[in-house]
């Protein structure tokens, strides 16, 4: 029986959001929070190797209460348990105090279940930076493997794990010991659409919710915005350049002024045409 | 933490192909300017097996000293060992500033180290400065938000530590015959004591799309409407005989690969020519081409930011202009061969 814990996050649809043209910046109000798409496979592949070889999948995720709604799309996928940790001190976290707080609520989910294996997505859409899974499985000890692109053996009797590594120009085979934890690629797998039987689960389903009080042996210093090394000091719009001069004229007298534009470097398009 | 006993400036010099990442040129290219700014040492890092010979290079592209850790056991990138030997000369020696590639094994080995230490990392930054008095690192880089940069800070940590953009940064004309300071370490650390073993490596043969190396980018963007429309922007790039761009929006509408991805969360290139069709110009996409020698924009909003961006624009339906582009470019072309 494994126990495999995926880390998700609520994000906002970066695809439906709209720009405010005024400032040129998105109004995240337009925005509906989704389960963060990678997280989406991270969740797929738990769901899979369960499948393959026994267990539970539980998945855990820090953010505001509405983002029950993000582990009720992992139950759809196939997820037995969800842990919500929210509270108001964990706000504004980085990455750093991010993976601390995730990390205090699967101590806690091992102490009912132990843990085998953590899954991660490779980044968060509005985070961006990949770091929370690394920085997750140092604080807990475990080997971390980034850019998981495909699990190929499970073995918990022997207590290791198979999987391969996407590099640039293709990939490794590494063996790691259990626990551990994997950052999955987009690629590993595609997360097909929900069976009903666990959209009706995933209604009716509801998810354990902590607070930070719940947690055991949490350094609150350690936490959200005072927890948190990095600050954000200023938010600037990038200097523009004085901008591109437009042609003028028909399109057809436009393409001509562009071609002769381009034309100039003429020496690009000779190498190619040669060949 | 006393801040006074953190100096200097280092650089993981990442390798590839048996020599040094180009990406790890173009970081001492910005570390030499923030430890010179400083008043400070710009320091690689470098670990591996066999590696001695490379602080040749990382010297000629502007560092004064280099740690080396070359043993067997780095014979692979590994988290664990690589992170070990990492902490160890950051314990020694004190940087007060360590930048890594963002690519995978940077970012792999950044986050890792980061935590443990504890201190603050900045992700994919693209734009870096320091300040002189204080030597607080500027990482700035674009935001979720819009069309923002941040710049991000780490005021209570030191060492102080961002990953940063492959292409955005300037590698320095190489010195022939500069060299430096090497100072060799060693860590005694056993096989049995990393839990990781890389089984194998696979190149894989088929040549993977690399539209970073390309003279000329044809780049299209949602404004093509659809994948056939997006055919469009592979007839303009066969004939001018450019590689095919996309921004992220037409990649998650699956109508090219992600190989294809200009931008924050895709490629950063800089080829001489980069035609930007059909694209609105978020700065996450912007970030990824501005280097570039010719930015030459088709789209019909007048008002899209891709125009500040630019260094030519034409204000229209890329159904009507690309194909007559197609047309003259053809034209043009075959008079060139003719003569
Ligand atoms: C964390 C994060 C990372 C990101 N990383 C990237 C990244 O790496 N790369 C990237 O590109 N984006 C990235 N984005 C997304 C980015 O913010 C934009 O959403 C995206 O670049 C927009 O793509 P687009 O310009 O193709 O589409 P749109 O913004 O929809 O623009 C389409 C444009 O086409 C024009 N148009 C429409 N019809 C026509 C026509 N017939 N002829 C000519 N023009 C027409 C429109 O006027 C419009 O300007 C990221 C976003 C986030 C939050
Ligand atoms: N608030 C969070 N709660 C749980 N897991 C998270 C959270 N933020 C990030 N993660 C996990 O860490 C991965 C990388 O996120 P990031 O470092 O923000 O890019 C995500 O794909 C999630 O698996």
């Amino acid at each position: 029986m494994l126990h495999i814990v995926a880390c998700i996050k609520q994000v906002p649809d970066t695809k439906i959001i709209k720009m405010n043209p005024k400032t040129n910046t998105m109004d995240r109000r337009t925005a509906p929070a989704i389960l963060n798409p990678y997280d989406a496979h991270a969740v797929e592949e738990a769901v899979r190797l369960k499948e393959r070889y026994g267990g539970i999948v539980s998945v855990v995720t820090m953010g505001p209460p509405p983002a029950v709604n993000a582990i009720k799309t992992c139950i759809e996928i196939g997820a037995d348990e969800g842990y919500l940790i929210t509270d108001r001190r964990f706000a504004g976290a980085d990455t750093l105090a991010t993976s601390y707080a995730v990390t205090k609520a699967i101590e806690k989910i091992a102490k009912t279940r132990p843990v085998d294996l953590i899954i991660c997505g490779k980044m968060s859409i509005d985070g961006d930076t990949g770091q929370v899974g690394p920085g997750i499985a140092r604080r807990l000890d475990i080997p971390p493997l980034t850019s998981v692109n495909k699990v190929e053996e499970i073995n918990q009797e022997e207590g290791y794990a198979i999987v391969h590594r996407k590099l640039e120009d293709g990939y490794e085979v590494v063996k790691s010991s259990l626990p551990c934890l994997f950052s999955v690629e987009k690629t590993i797998n595609e997360v097909p659409y929900s069976p009903l039987p666990n959209m009706i689960k995933a209604a009716r389903y509801k998810p354990h919710i902590w607070s930070v009080d719940d947690l055991e042996g949490v350094d609150i210093k350690q936490l959200g915005l005072k927890g948190s090394p990095t600050i954000v000091s200023k938010v600037w719009a990038p200097q523009k350049p004085a901008g591109g001069t437009f042609f003028e004229g028909s399109p057809r007298e436009q393409v001509e002024q562009l071609l002769s534009v381009v034309l100039e470097k003429r020496e690009l398009f000779e190498v190619k045409g040669e060949k | 933490m006393d801040f006074q006993d953190y100096q200097g400036v280092w650089v993981f010099i990442e390798k590839k192909d048996e020599a040094v990442a180009s990406v790890s040129l173009e970081l001492l290219g910005a570390g030499r300017k923030l430890a010179d700014k400083r008043g400070v040492e710009l320091a690689g890092i470098l670990i591996g097996e066999n590696v001695k010979h490379l602080t040749k290079t990382v010297f000629e592209y502007g560092a004064d000293k280099v740690y080396v850790y070359d043993q067997p056991i780095f014979k692979h990138y590994r988290t664990e060992s690589f992170m070990r030997a990492l902490l160890d000369c950051t314990e020694k020696y004190k940087p007060e500033i360590i930048l890594f590639g963002a690519t995978s094994t940077g970012k792999d080995l950044a986050s890792a180290v980061a935590t443990d230490m504890p201190t603050g990392l900045t992700a994919d930054t693209t734009e870096l400065d320091v300040e002189e008095e204080t030597g607080l690192l500027l990482a700035s880089r674009p935001a979720f938000g819009g069309n923002i940069m941040a710049t991000i800070l780490c005021k209570k940590y030191r060492p102080q530590m961002a990953t940063v953009r492959s292409k955005v940064m300037k590698a320095l004309p190489p010195q022939p015959g500069r060299t430096g300071n090497i100072v060799e370490e060693t860590i005694s650390l056993k096989e049995e004591d990393i839990r990781t073993k890389v089984l194998e490596i696979v190149r894989e043969t088929v040549k993977k799309v690399r539209i970073d190396e390309a003279d000329i980018i044809v780049a299209g963007g949602k404004g093509l409407g659809s994948f056939e429309g997006f055919q469009l922007i592979h007839q303009l790039a066969e004939t001018v005989g450019g590689a095919v761009g996309a921004s992220r929006d037409v990649v998650e509408a699956g109508w090219i690969e992600h190989a294809h991805q200009v931008g924050q969360t895709g490629v950063t290139v800089t080829p001489k020519i980069y035609f930007a069709i059909g694209i609105s110009g978020a700065i996450q996409h912007i970030v990824g081409m501005k280097n570039s020698g010719l930015i030459i924009a088709i789209n019909k909003d007048k008002e899209a930011p891709i125009f500040q961006n630019c260094h030519y624009g034409i204000v229209g339906d890329a159904f009507e202009i690309v194909p007559i582009l197609i047309e003259q470019f053809k034209n043009a072309l075959s008079k060139e061969k003719v003569r």
